[in-house]
């Protein structure tokens, strides 16, 4: 076992992993973080989609020690610490863009991704971002809906968000 | 997966010792090692990670080459790229999905050498040379095959060296589900002559289509291609497309290669 030390959602974490723990199962079994979920295990899904030093990546493809003194962020660090949903998220809720919810996670943290690159992109744009998010649930329509809804927000651009 | 020991070194020199022992293996990002280990298709006692080494990690022009650390990620190629290869930034960022852009390395796709990837296309689209911890290798002797290249046990791809093509494109048909090349093609008008490389089709791998190249040289226009062909024998076959098919789309994606690149040069 070997020590490991992250900065996850803001906080000092560490904990005891072996080589081959994957960063999904330390934060989903060491720090109890299970808003990050494992869809596929094989890389397709993107279920279990986090932010490493500020970009998305998939935590299944991912080795726990790979992201020592990282900065982490995870599904649990998009709200505000009193509760008060992000932009995105509340937006996922408005436009109804989860069904079962279990894609919801990796979908709002790509989103984020790709919210932090382009602003203001396109509904094609989103459509291709989200090629690696798979939902099972919702025909993707609504997510779309959703974060076109969040950025327009995010814009500043009320009518927009309307 | 099984268990091994992870070592993640901040220098080349380190990570060149750490993999003298037999069962060692480089780590690049992931992207396709990892789900092999899951499979339990490979088992090294130890990964040798090498996202620790920030020297594997850069995108810059030498004299007339763009020069690219083994250890960049395609998100970064695509981003610092597109200025003086936007051919190259375009295939980078086609690869996969964001989340895999941002993790997975062109020396990591450059030593895989899957018969579907599209680095190795564009390296011997453009004749490119491939630096190593102890060697050069110009991309015509590199790949070998199938997941075979001229890499020995623990050799590490730390740059890439392309040069720069005066017109070129890269056009990928994509394989729904992996996001692969179902057929790839790098089509790139070098100084010393045009250079066509086929990717996703043939069981050997990433190959050159010389009667291509001929043509396009006396002529750079997609009506040479008309009268070519290529056999459909040594041509991959499978769920997704006969080997028939794939030849024949080689054709279709070298043509559209050739417009593409003429538009953009
Ligand atoms: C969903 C998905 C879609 C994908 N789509 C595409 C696609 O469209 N086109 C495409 O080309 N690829 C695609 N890939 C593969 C992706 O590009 C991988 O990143 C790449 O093939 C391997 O790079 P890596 O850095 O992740 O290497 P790893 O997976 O870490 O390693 C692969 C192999 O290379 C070795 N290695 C790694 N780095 C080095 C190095 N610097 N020097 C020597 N050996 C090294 C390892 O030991 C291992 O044997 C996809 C992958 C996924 C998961
Ligand atoms: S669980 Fe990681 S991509 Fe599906
Ligand atoms: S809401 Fe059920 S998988 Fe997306």
């Amino acid at each position: 076992m070997t020590r490991v030390a992250m900065m996850v959602n803001g906080r000092e974490v560490s904990g005891e992993v072996e080589g081959r723990t994957l960063l999904v199962d330390f934060l989903r079994q060491q720090l109890g973080l299970t808003g990050t979920h494992v869809g596929c295990d094989t890389s397709q899904c993107g279920a279990c989609t986090v932010h490493v030093g500020g970009v998305p990546v998939k935590s299944c493809a991912m080795f726990a020690l790979e992201a020592e003194g990282a900065e982490v962020r995870t599904i649990e660090g998009m709200a505000a610490p009193d509760g008060t949903l992000s932009v995105i998220q509340r937006a996922f809720q408005e436009h109804h863009g989860l069904q079962c919810g279990y894609c919801t996670p990796g979908m709002v943290m790509s989103a984020a991704g790709l919210l932090q690159v382009n602003p203001d992109p396109s509904e094609h744009e989103v459509r291709v971002w989200l090629e690696g998010n798979i939902c099972r649930c919702t025909g993707y329509h609504n997510i779309v809906r959703a974060i076109l809804a969040a950025a327009a927000e995010l814009r500043g651009d009320a009518a927009a968000a309307a | 997966m099984y268990d091994f020991e992870f070592a993640r070194p901040a220098t080349v020199d380190e990570a060149v010792a750490l993999l003298a022992d037999e069962d060692a293996q480089a780590l690049g990002g992931g992207q396709t090692f990892i789900p092999t280990l899951k499979q339990r298709l490979a088992a090294p006692s130890r990964l040798v990670s090498l996202s620790g080494i920030a020297a594997l990690r850069f995108v810059r022009m030498e004299g007339d080459l763009l020069c690219i650390g083994g250890g960049t990620t395609h998100a970064t190629v695509a981003r610092e790229a597109a200025a003086r290869f936007p051919a190259l930034a375009a295939l980078a960022a086609h690869i996969g999905d964001p989340a895999v852009r941002n993790r997975g390395s062109i020396g990591g796709s450059l030593a895989n050498n899957d018969p579907s990837a599209c680095y190795p296309a564009a390296a011997l689209g453009t004749g490119a040379t491939i630096v190593t911890d102890r060697n050069t290798h110009a991309a015509d002797d590199y790949f070998q095959g199938m997941f075979t290249t001229a890499l020995e046990p623990g050799e590490i791809v730390t740059e890439v060296r392309f040069a720069l093509p005066e017109a070129a494109s890269y056009q990928k048909f994509v394989q729904p589900a992996s996001r692969f090349a179902l057929v790839g093609v790098f089509v790139a008008r070098m100084a010393e002559g045009v250079r066509v490389a086929v990717t996703g089709a043939a069981e050997d791998g990433v190959f050159r289509w010389t009667e291509a190249e001929a043509a396009l040289e006396d002529d750079f226009a997609p009506g040479v291609l008309e009268a070519l062909s290529l056999p459909a024998e040594g041509m991959i076959g499978d769920m997704h497309g006969s080997s028939e098919y794939r030849a024949h789309l080689v054709g279709v994606m070298t043509r559209r290669a050739v417009v593409a690149a003429t538009a953009s040069g």
